[in-house]
C-alpha cells in the first residue's frame, strides 16, 4: 500500500514539474510585459510591484502594431473563408458522387500532406513575382489555402461519408438542388469537422512566418510574426516592450484556446492520426 | 413531333446542366496545383539548369548537383548541416518523444487533474515559432536572462554559460527548445495511441504478471505500433524541415560558426543569399531542394512501408 502511494506521489510530482516547465516561460513573458524595464532585471521572478501598460502603449505608438494586427486578422479571415468554401465544395464532390476519376483526385490531394512545400520555394518565388503578388497579402493567402487543402479535404470527405445518404434523398424528393442540399442540410451537420479545419488552419496562418518573410517587404503589409522581427531589430534593450510584443501576438490564440481547448487538441491530433 | 423535339431539348439542356457539377472541384484543384504541386515539380526542372540571378539559362545536366557535392563551401556546408539534422532528429526522438510518452502514460493512468495537465503541456504549441525563438533567446541571454540569473542565485554560477553563443551547446539548446514547443502535441498523439489499446488486453497482461516497465515494453509499445510509426515519421519530417527556430535565434548563418546550420537554413541561404556579398545561387539551391526532397520522401516511405508489411504479416 505504501509502495503504491509512493508511486502515485512520484507520478504526480513528475506531472506537476513538467507542467511548471511548460508554463513558466509564458508566465514570465506575461508578467514581464507589465513591469517597467528595470524591474525585469532586479526582480525577474516576482509579480510587478505596480502593473503598468506603458510597454503596450509603446507598441502601438512607436511601432505599427495596430497595422500588424489588422493585417494578420485580414489574412486569417480571408484565408479561412476561401479554404472552407472550396474545400467543402470539393469534398462534397469527392464523397457524394462516384465519377471514375474521384479516387485519383482524392489521392492527388492526399500526397500534398507529405510534400514539403518549403522546398518549392524558388519556383514559388518566381511564380509569385510573375503574378505581381510580391508585397501583396494575396501571396500568403493563396499559398496558405493551397497548403491547407489536403488536410481539410481529408477531414471533410471523411465526415461527409459518415452522414447518411437518406438525408439527401429526402431533400431531393422535396425538390432541393445540389447546392440547396449542401448548404441547408449537410453543412449545418458538419460543424464539428468544419471547426477542426478552422482551428488547424487558424493556428497555422496566424503564426505563419516563412512565406510572409519571403514575400512581404512593405512595412504597411506586415503581419504579426514579421512585426516581431521588426520589433526585435529596433528595441533590443527595452525588454519590457519586447515581452509585451510577444504577449500581444500570442494572446488571441491563448484566449480562443481557453474557450475551446478540447476542440484545439482534438483538432490538431485528429489531423495527424488520420 | 413538336412534343418529341421539346422533350429532346429538355433532356439535352438538363444533361448540359448536369455537367456543371464538374465545376465544383475546380477552384480547389487550381489553387492546389498552382501553388503547391507546380513549385515542387518545377524545383526538379530548375535544378538541371544554369541560373543567372533570377533568369533561367541553359540546360546544364547535373552540374548544380556536382557543384553542391564537390565545390567549397557547398560540400562542407551540406555534410555539416545534414549531420545537424540527424542530430536534431535523434535528440527529438529521445528527449521530446521520451518525455511526451512518459507524460501521456501518466495521464493515461488517470491521475487527478488531467484536464489541466493536458492544457498546460499543450499550450506552448499555440505560440508562433518566432515567439518561441525570441522568448527563449531572452531567457537564455548570458547576462540578463532568467536562467543564468537563477543559476547564479542558487550558487551554480559556474554553469551560467552563453548557451546559444557556444558552438558546443547551441544546437542542443535549439533542439530542446523545439522539444518544449512540441511535447504537448506528441503527448496527445501517444495518449490517443494508449487509449486505443483495449482495456481487456491490459487486464489480461496484468493478470499474467506484467507490470510497470515490463508492461510498457512487452505489451503497450507493440500494441501501439502504428501510432509510434506516425510519431517517428512526423518527428523525422519536423527535424528535416526545421528552419524557423534556427533562423529566429541564430540567424541565416546558423551561428555561431555554422554550428546550428540545418539543411533548410543552408537552402535558404544558398537560394536567397544570406552570405555577405553573395547574391544567391538558384540552381544550386534548387539542387539542394531536390536532394532534401529525396531524403525526406525516401525515408518517410521506408517507415510507412515497414508499417504496411507489419500490418499485413
Amino acid at each position: 500500500m505504501n509502495f503504491k502511494l509512493l508511486k502515485r506521489g512520484i507520478l504526480y510530482t513528475i506531472a506537476f514539474v513538467y507542467a511548471v516547465i511548460s508554463l513558466f516561460p509564458m508566465f514570465l513573458m506575461i508578467i514581464s510585459s507589465f513591469k517597467p524595464n528595470i524591474e525585469i532585471f532586479t526582480k525577474p521572478l516576482s509579480f510587478p510591484l505596480k502593473w503598468t501598460v506603458i510597454s503596450y502603449e509603446t507598441l502601438f505608438v512607436k511601432l505599427n502594431y495596430a497595422k500588424y494586427i489588422g493585417n494578420s486578422v485580414y489574412v486569417s479571415i480571408v484565408t479561412l473563408a476561401i479554404l472552407l468554401i472550396i474545400s467543402v465544395m470539393i469534398s462534397y464532390y469527392l464523397a457524394r458522387f462516384n465519377f471514375k476519376w474521384n479516387g485519383l483526385l482524392f489521392f492527388y490531394f492526399l500526397i500534398g500532406m507529405m510534400l514539403p512545400i518549403k522546398l518549392g520555394l524558388v519556383p514559388l518565388f518566381l511564380l509569385i513575382k510573375d503574378l505581381g503578388l510580391v508585397d501583396s497579402l494575396w501571396s500568403i493567402i493563396l499559398i496558405h489555402v493551397g497548403t491547407g487543402l489536403p488536410m481539410a479535404i481529408l477531414i471533410l470527405t471523411g465526415f461527409f461519408r459518415t452522414l447518411p445518404k437518406e438525408l439527401e434523398e429526402a431533400g431531393r424528393i422535396d425538390g432541393a438542388s445540389n447546392m440547396g442540399l449542401l448548404l441547408k442540410i449537410l453543412v449545418p451537420l458538419m460543424r464539428p469537422a468544419l471547426g477542426t479545419v478552422l482551428i488547424i488552419n487558424f493556428i497555422g496562418v496566424w503564426n505563419e512566418f516563412f512565406f510572409p518573410m519571403i514575400f512581404i517587404q512593405n512595412e504597411a503589409l506586415k503581419t504579426i510574426p514579421l512585426g516581431m522581427m521588426q520589433l526585435f531589430g529596433e528595441f533590443t534593450t527595452d525588454w519590457s516592450v519586447l515581452f509585451a510584443g510577444l504577449t500581444l501576438s500570442s494572446l488571441p490564440m491563448i484566449l480562443i484556446f481557453a474557450f475551446a481547448s478540447r476542440q484545439f487538441m482534438d483538432g490538431l491530433t485528429s489531423g495527424a492520426v488520420k | 413531333m413538336e412534343n418529341a423535339n421539346n422533350a429532346r431539348l429538355i433532356r439535352k439542356k438538363s444533361s448540359w446542366r448536369k455537367q456543371l457539377i464538374h465545376l465544383i472541384p475546380i477552384p480547389a484543384v487550381a489553387i492546389y496545383s498552382i501553388f503547391v504541386v507546380y513549385p515542387i515539380l518545377a524545383a526538379f526542372t530548375y535544378s538541371l539548369f544554369e541560373w543567372n540571378g533570377m533568369t533561367m539559362g541553359e540546360f546544364n545536366n547535373f552540374d548544380n548537383f556536382i557543384t553542391l557535392f564537390t565545390k567549397e563551401p557547398f560540400n562542407t556546408m551540406f555534410w555539416n548541416a545534414l549531420g545537424h539534422n540527424i542530430y536534431y532528429f535523434v535528440v527529438e526522438m529521445v528527449v521530446q518523444n521520451g518525455i511526451a510518452f512518459g507524460l501521456a502514460y501518466i495521464i493515461f493512468k488517470k491521475i487527478k487533474g488531467t484536464g489541466f495537465l493536458k492544457v498546460a503541456y499543450f499550450l506552448p504549441r499555440l505560440l508562433s515559432i518566432i515567439v518561441v525563438g525570441f522568448l527563449w533567446k531572452m531567457i537564455l541571454n548570458p547576462n540578463m536572462g532568467i536562467l543564468n540569473v537563477f543559476l547564479e542565485k542558487v550558487g551554480l554560477g559556474s554553469y551560467a554559460l552563453a548557451w546559444l553563443g557556444n558552438p558546443d551547446t547551441a544546437l542542443t539548446a535549439v533542439v530542446l527548445i523545439n522539444s518544449w514547443f512540441a511535447i504537448g502535441f506528441f503527448m496527445l498523439l501517444f495518449l490517443a495511441g494508449l487509449q486505443s489499446i483495449s482495456s481487456e488486453v491490459l487486464e489480461a497482461a496484468k493478470l499474467d504478471g506484467a507490470v510497470g516497465f515490463r508492461l510498457v515494453r512487452s505489451v503497450i509499445l507493440p500494441m501501439m505500433f502504428q501510432p509510434l510509426v506516425i510519431v517517428v515519421v512526423m518527428t523525422f519530417i519536423q527535424a528535416f524541415e526545421a528552419f524557423e527556430l534556427v533562423f529566429a535565434m541564430q540567424g541565416s548563418m546558423g551561428e555561431p560558426y555554422y554550428s546550428t546550420d540545418l539543411l533548410a537554413v543552408f537552402f535558404y541561404r544558398t537560394a536567397f543569399g544570406g552570405n555577405a556579398g553573395d547574391s544567391g545561387a538558384l540552381g544550386i539551391g534548387s539542387a539542394l531542394a531536390v536532394v532534401m526532397f529525396v531524403i525526406i520522401a525516401t525515408i518517410s516511405a521506408l517507415f510507412m512501408s515497414y508499417v504496411n508489411k507489419k500490418d499485413s504479416a
